[in-house]
């Protein structure tokens, strides 16, 4: 079996640059939401290979010191393409100042992007964002809603019909995304790289393995092959190219409690 | 007396129906949670993939892998479900969000929204909010009926960059509750805060709107 499981992050990637996957200018997806589900210490490792002109693909850009505030710090980030990018004083400078290139994307948009790049699907349509500054220059066209008129869904459906006043509605066109490299984080992997995630932690990550060239995943868990019940599993294990455990520090941006 | 910020999630929250899945947005919204009348069952989900949000934990029970979209640390309800940020907005554009309730900067006699960018101001994203507004069933609007230095928020047509487009089914503010009459393409004046006059209304409301002959006092 390919040994995909490597003791440090740093020597999951030792190799990368002399293939040439991790080179300047490359396109990373790195999988979380705020600082939940983060890869965080295969950012650091991604930090410290030097490489430059990244274009990062990430729903938010972590906080000034932590997740990827920290290839933001070391300006080593050129574009972003996120949803959500609120919490980080030097995204802010960078962006105010032009250093930075950043594609706001619609979250679900962006999600689907990333799932549809991953599932061979080039372009898709959707109604977010019509009218919007998002559609501008895209592609539109109209379609009844899937739900309102299976008939148009599939002509040779017999007795599928169209909803009572269902009208046509504009949908504009969004492309698939892939990536060079994909860095996502997941609760437990085995060694042939099935992975579960771990409740909010999975959110842009289960796509996010499937939609690069070369995965690795950080994890808090390593099991063997048939550690993980198959009905259990979250991501094929054939999408992960690396797996490194890690102990994460898992910080938390917003803690909130009540009483008890 | 106009409604207080409380006295708006409470009417928010007489729009929630039994067996409801309802998604809500950052702020003034996310306080309707506190008021779901007793016994009945409401869904809430959480666009970074969760249905069935909980109370927010003790210390104790504080888990950093589970967040709700405000990044803050929440429970999930028995019969609750993790999944995919795909997977949630699949259930979000695929119409199978009864309501969602949201805040607005801006919004336009035809129901267009605008409540993510400033020009000139630093943008911080539109996060999940245009994928809500186009693919909830109902899209509800809380808001101060008008900005701060006095300035309309309900409009002729937004000046701000749009979040969605004819797509408001209902805005209740501090002075009153709005429906949008679809085959009209007009907000239809439903309910005046207490000591609020129609006139009042007109007043301070840029947008056109429909004011029936007589309009009855939010009660809450």
């Amino acid at each position: 079996m390919v040994q995909k499981v490597h003791a440090t992050p740093e020597a999951a990637m030792a190799d990368l640059k002399d293939r040439g996957i991790i080179r300047d200018g490359m396109t990373v997806m790195v999988g979380g939401f705020g600082l939940c589900g983060i890869p965080e210490k295969l950012i650091v490792a991604l930090r410290d290979t030097g490489v430059r002109e990244l274009t990062c693909i990430s729903n938010n850009a972590g906080v000034d010191d932590f997740g990827l505030g920290l290839l933001l710090q070391t300006r080593q980030i050129k574009k972003m393409v996120s949803s959500y990018v609120g919490e980080n004083a030097t995204f802010e400078k960078q962006f105010i100042s032009g250093e930075l290139e950043v594609e706001f994307n619609p979250q679900g948009t962006l999600a689907e992007r990333i799932r549809a790049g991953g599932a061979g699907i080039p372009a898709f349509y959707t109604a977010t964002g019509v009218g919007t500054p998002v559609a501008e220059g895209k592609e539109t066209r109209e379609f009844y809603r899937p739900s309102e008129d299976t008939r148009a869904m599939n002509r040779e459906l017999k007795g599928a019909v169209r909803a009572e006043g269902a009208r046509k509605r504009t949908y504009v066109l969004e492309t698939g995304l892939y990536a060079d490299l994909a860095l996502v984080k997941a609760y437990k992997a085995d060694h042939f790289g099935n992975l579960v995630f771990r409740k909010t932690a999975r959110n842009f990550n289960a796509m996010m393995a499937g939609a690069a060239s070369f995965v690795i995943a950080e994890v808090e868990d390593l099991v063997p092959v048939g550690g993980i019940e198959p009905d259990q599993v979250h991501t094929p294990g054939n999408y992960v190219d690396r797996i490194v455990r890690t102990v994460s520090e898992k910080r938390i941006e917003q803690r909130t409690t009540r009483a008890g | 007396m106009p409604l207080s910020r409380d006295q708006i999630t409470i009417r928010a929250a007489r729009e929630l129906k039994d067996g409801y899945v309802v998604n809500l947005g950052i702020g003034m919204p996310t306080l309707v949670a506190n008021h779901i009348p007793q016994g009945m069952d409401v869904w809430l989900q959480s666009e970074n993939g969760l249905l069935g949000i909980g109370p927010f934990p003790t210390e104790t029970d504080v888990d950093p892998d589970l967040i709700n979209a405000g990044k803050q640390t929440i429970t999930a309800r028995l019969g609750a479900s993790y999944f995919s940020s795909s997977d949630s907005f699949a259930m979000i554009r695929g119409g199978h969000i009864d309501m969602c309730i949201l805040g607005a900067m801006q919004v336009s006699e035809e129901g267009d929204i605008a409540n993510w960018m400033i020009p000139g101001k630093m943008v911080k994203g539109m996060g999940g909010a245009m994928d809500l507004v186009a693919g909830v069933k109902r899209v509800v609007v809380t808001m101060e009926h008008n900005a701060k230095d006095g300035a309309a928020k309900l409009v002729r047509k937004c000046s701000l960059p749009l979040t969605g487009q004819a797509c408001i089914d209902m805005v209740i503010t501090d002075l009153c509750v709005l429906e949008m009459d679809h085959a009209r393409q007009r907000f239809v004046l439903k309910e005046v805060a207490p000591g609020v006059t129609p006139q009042d209304v007109r007043a301070k409301t840029e947008a056109e709107i429909i004011i029936p002959d007589s309009v009855p006092t939010v009660s809450c």
